[in-house]
């Protein structure tokens, strides 16, 4: 079905011309997103389309800016060991901890004029550990001991291990406890249906960005204006409209028709679509495509008896064309991947092996892994077992489905059999990738700069009834030294030491050949010519965290 | 009639307790509850936030446990909370609900509006290039997508000629009725044109066969004109089996409804559906498909009633009371 409105999209398309009619006058800013963000609770639920519209109205205690470097956003310097904001503390269990120091920014306010205060990270922290409050991810508060209000704008957090990342406070979102305490503390268990974020989202005291919300049209659209306390840098439009248009044809026709001013990077055109609007549009819309921190992949299922031998996993890396097909699908826009960490990463190493398209390579590999080519094409072992996986991924991803095609003809001509079994997103990623029901799963993952990859890579996460599906080492890695090399860069704080770790860890990952590393996915920033300062990240906090900087050129 | 009506409200009430057992195995069955998808999202959920999760959404109990639990809160008026929202479902669908209703009904309306006498003059004109005409644009009409045709009216009426705008919704803060009815207009007719050419085909068949019969002969030798053969006779013959049709047309509306709001990007209720059913919201998913289950039962029961009201033997036949 999408496939077909696609086409219809792409041949209407191709006889249009640009008649921009319906246009904002420029002191609105029309975005389009593909998703409408179901509730408006920074801590609650997870969802792309909520970080980015929150990303005008919130500001989180830090984040990580273009160049992938840790900022503070609230607070007024980062604290580290060197400038004595950081120090190691002794725990009650005799182990170490950090305790860390935030000043908060003395310009922060709410949108009703409260200032932000320590007590508004106290009452975020109440919120996130507590077990009935209906946070996803808990832990992150949880690993947190004490907070504690040095005075009104400084806070001060013990966390249960030394960490380099002990500064990290990126997902750490300061909640209105001016607004919101009272709700929370007389019924815990129902906060998540009291919060002021979901009955009165349009309560100013809700935002410390600088914009605040001031219109929600369920499923359609949110207004967001200027937060007239704000202390930042003014930002020039009187009104942002963030609109939801989830058909990807419908996108690009209310763009085309300057319905919508701009469609976000993140959260909006697919880069095929992107890249044939180029070519009819290149002059009504500047083309920037970001290597972002969205690593596709193909899992290997270990528990698969021919994955447990790595001349049969590696024969699927040389057999893989990779190049050819980032060459020929996406018009080299996205850079081919090594290991999990994106080139972009400061810890990046260059020189993991690289694994080129060698088909040769991979027949000799299986042959002596001891497969050899049946009357079919298809390779036997010596018991006749044929060397056939299923390859799964998510039904109806246009793009998937045709790497996923590719790479089936690939390893067809080195004797290995791919038999597609693809599902919708729901049951793909609820149950059969979570429950590890797979062979050979394609998929992306999102993580951060300098992200380690306990809950991909470490033993501990692989998902089993016994630990109630928990994790995402999907493939089943269960590496000795993969887990030291986890542990022991979490612990070392100093970047000069984690460095050789981080390369080391990239190497084993690429030797290994657990996981097939396909291409780091590029978002498409299709920006119209007369809008400036969209600054693309290419990791989870958007670019809508500068969004005061974005105005008419 | 009466009581023939009553027998079908609760006949309509049983299918509708049916439907919701049906629906919220069906939905409980579907593999990966929403702490499973919470989960497959979230790297940093430990097992025990799952078990914690799983305890406080209630997905943790046996389905049977909640489907009872949700049937009585049900008789209670409580439809429960939507966890994809984090509000009440009927607080939920209400935005969505009006949406749709203002979208169905007014291409449900152009859709008669058009379909029935273009459906009369086809067969008034029976064999001559009008006839020949309408069965075209019918037949074109039934057979062409829905998505098709929405975007090919968005390109030629908002991105070439500029005329309209191409979302259904216009900019909030936009006010007025026009500027609202404007954005309406593409949608509408999408969803209408779809419809038209449908109810033209039957109006034809069944207004032909009106014609055909020997009282229409007896009134034109009678000297009646032919607009007055057509309409004061044909027509409310031809209507009964078009009521038929336009009922069931109307519960299939729905379901044209969902790729209508997704091309004009409308926040309604086939939207609403498959969102909830995708996230496994079992309060809302269940409560959006039981609407639609009552939409359709209703349209049935408003099929029979207006085919009672325009043929009496019908209901007199069903009350035992024919000859």
């Amino acid at each position: 079905m999408r496939r077909a409105i696609a086409a219809a999209a792409l041949t209407l398309l191709a006889v249009s011309g640009p008649a921009p009619a319906f246009a904002q006058p420029r002191e609105t800013l029309t975005i389009a997103i593909t998703q409408f963000p179901a509730t408006l609770h920074p801590m609650i639920d997870s969802m792309a389309a909520k970080t980015y519209v929150l990303g005008m109205a919130r500001r989180p205690l830090t984040t990580f800016d273009k160049d992938w470097k840790l900022v503070c956003l609230l607070c007024v310097e980062l604290p580290t060991f060197g400038n004595g904001g950081a120090k190691r503390v002794p725990l009650a269990d005799g182990k170490e901890g950090v305790e860390v120091t935030f000043h908060l920014d003395p310009r922060a306010k709410w949108g009703d004029g409260t200032p932000v205060t320590a007590a508004d990270a106290i009452f975020a922290w109440d919120v996130g550990r507590h077990p009935r409050s209906g946070v996803a991810g808990g832990e992150g508060y949880r690993r947190i001991l004490k907070v504690e209000a040095k005075d009104a704008r400084t806070v001060a957090f013990t966390q249960d291990r030394v960490t380099f990342s002990y500064n990290d406070f990126s997902q750490y979102e300061l909640l209105p406890a001016h607004i919101d305490r009272q709700r929370f503390e007389g019924d815990p268990e129902n906060y998540r249906r009291r919060t002021a974020f979901d009955t009165e989202p349009t309560n100013p005291g809700l935002f410390n960005g600088p914009y605040r919300i001031v219109q929600v049209q369920p499923g359609a659209s949110i207004t967001l204006e200027p937060n007239a306390q704000w202390g930042g840098p003014k930002p020039y439009f009187r009104r942002i409209v963030v609109r939801t248009i989830e058909n990807s044809a419908a996108l690009e026709a209310n763009l085309l028709s300057g319905s919508v001013d701009y469609v976000a990077g993140e959260l909006g055109f697919t880069l095929d679509q992107a890249l044939a609007l180029e070519k009819r549009q290149a002059a009504r819309f500047d083309f920037t495509y970001v290597p972002s921190l969205l690593y596709e992949h193909v899992d290997l299922n270990l528990d698969v008896p021919a994955f447990k031998d790595i001349r049969v996993r590696r024969a699927l890396l040389f057999s893989a064309d990779r190049a050819g097909l980032v060459r020929q699908l996406f018009e080299g826009r996205q850079p081919v991947a090594r290991s999990f960490v994106n080139p972009r990463d400061s810890v990046y190493a260059p020189d993991v092996p690289e694994a080129p398209y060698d088909p040769e390579r991979a027949k000799t590999l299986l042959d002596e892994a001891g497969y050899a080519p049946g009357p079919d094409g298809i390779r036997r072992d010596k018991e006749g077992n044929r060397l056939s996986f299923e390859f799964g991924t998510t039904a109806g991803n246009r793009i998937r489905e045709t790497v996923q095609q590719a790479l089936q003809a690939n390893w067809r001509r080195v004797g290995i059999e791919a038999r597609i079994r693809n599902e919708p997103a729901r049951v793909y990623f609820g149950e059969t990738l979570r429950k590890r029901r797979f062979q050979l799963a394609m998929y992306a993952w999102f993580s951060a700069p300098e992200a380690v990859p306990r809950t991909t890579l470490h033993s501990e996460s692989i998902p089993s009834e016994a630990n109630a599906w928990s994790g995402q080492n999907q493939p089943g890695i269960a590496d000795a030294e993969t887990d030291a090399m986890i542990d022991a860069l979490e612990r070392e704080l100093d970047p000069a030491k984690r460095k050789p770790i981080w390369a080391r860890l990239q190497a084993r990952y690429a030797e290994e050949a657990w996981v097939l590393p396909l291409y780091y996915r590029a978002d498409p920033f299709v920006i119209p010519k007369w809008l400036s300062g969209i600054e693309p990240t290419g990791h989870q906090y958007y670019s809508s965290l500068r969004i005061e900087y974005w105005r008419p050129k | 009639m009466i009581r023939h009506a009553g027998l079908r409200a609760l006949q309509g009430l049983l299918v509708l307790l049916v439907s919701s057992f049906a629906i919220y195995m069906l939905l409980g069955l579907m593999p990966g509850d929403p702490v499973d998808l919470m989960a497959s999202g979230n790297p940093n959920m430990t097992p025990a936030d799952v078990e914690r999760l799983r305890a406080l959404y209630g997905v943790d109990r046996p389905l049977l446990d909640r489907y009872g639990e949700w049937l009585s809160g049900l008789l209670h008026g409580d439809l429960g909370y939507s966890r994809m929202f984090a509000k009440p479902v009927l607080e939920t669908i209400g935005p969505y609900l009006a949406n749709t209703a203002a979208l169905m009904l007014a291409a449900f309306a152009l859709a008669l509006a058009l379909g029935l006498p273009l459906g009369l003059l086809a067969a008034a004109r029976r064999g001559g290039k009008l006839d020949a005409a309408i069965n075209a644009f019918a037949f074109v009409s039934a057979a062409i997508p829905t998505f098709w045709l929405g975007l090919l009216l968005i390109m030629v009426f908002s991105v070439v000629l500029g005329w309209l705008p191409a979302s259904a919704l216009p900019p909030p803060g936009a006010g007025g009725f026009w500027v609202h009815a404007q954005a309406l207009i593409l949608p509408v007719a999408t969803l209408a044109l779809v419809e038209t050419g449908e109810y033209a085909r039957h109006m034809r068949a069944a207004a032909s066969e009106a014609l055909a019969q020997d009282w229409i002969r007896t009134a034109r030798a009678k000297g009646a004109s032919e607009l007055r053969v057509v309409l004061g006779h044909a027509l409310r013959n031809a209507l009964v089996p078009v009521a038929t049709v336009a009922a069931l047309g109307f519960g299939g509306l729905f379901s044209g409804a969902l790729v209508t709001e997704t091309i004009f990007a409308y926040p309604g209720m086939g939207k609403l559906i498959y969102d909830a059913v995708m996230a496994s919201d079992f309060n809302l998913a269940l409560a959006c498909l039981l609407m639609a289950a009552t939409l359709v039962i209703a349209a049935n029961f408003a099929a029979d009633v207006v085919y009672a009201l325009l043929d009496p033997r019908v209901g007199a036949s069903r009350a035992g009371g024919a000859p």
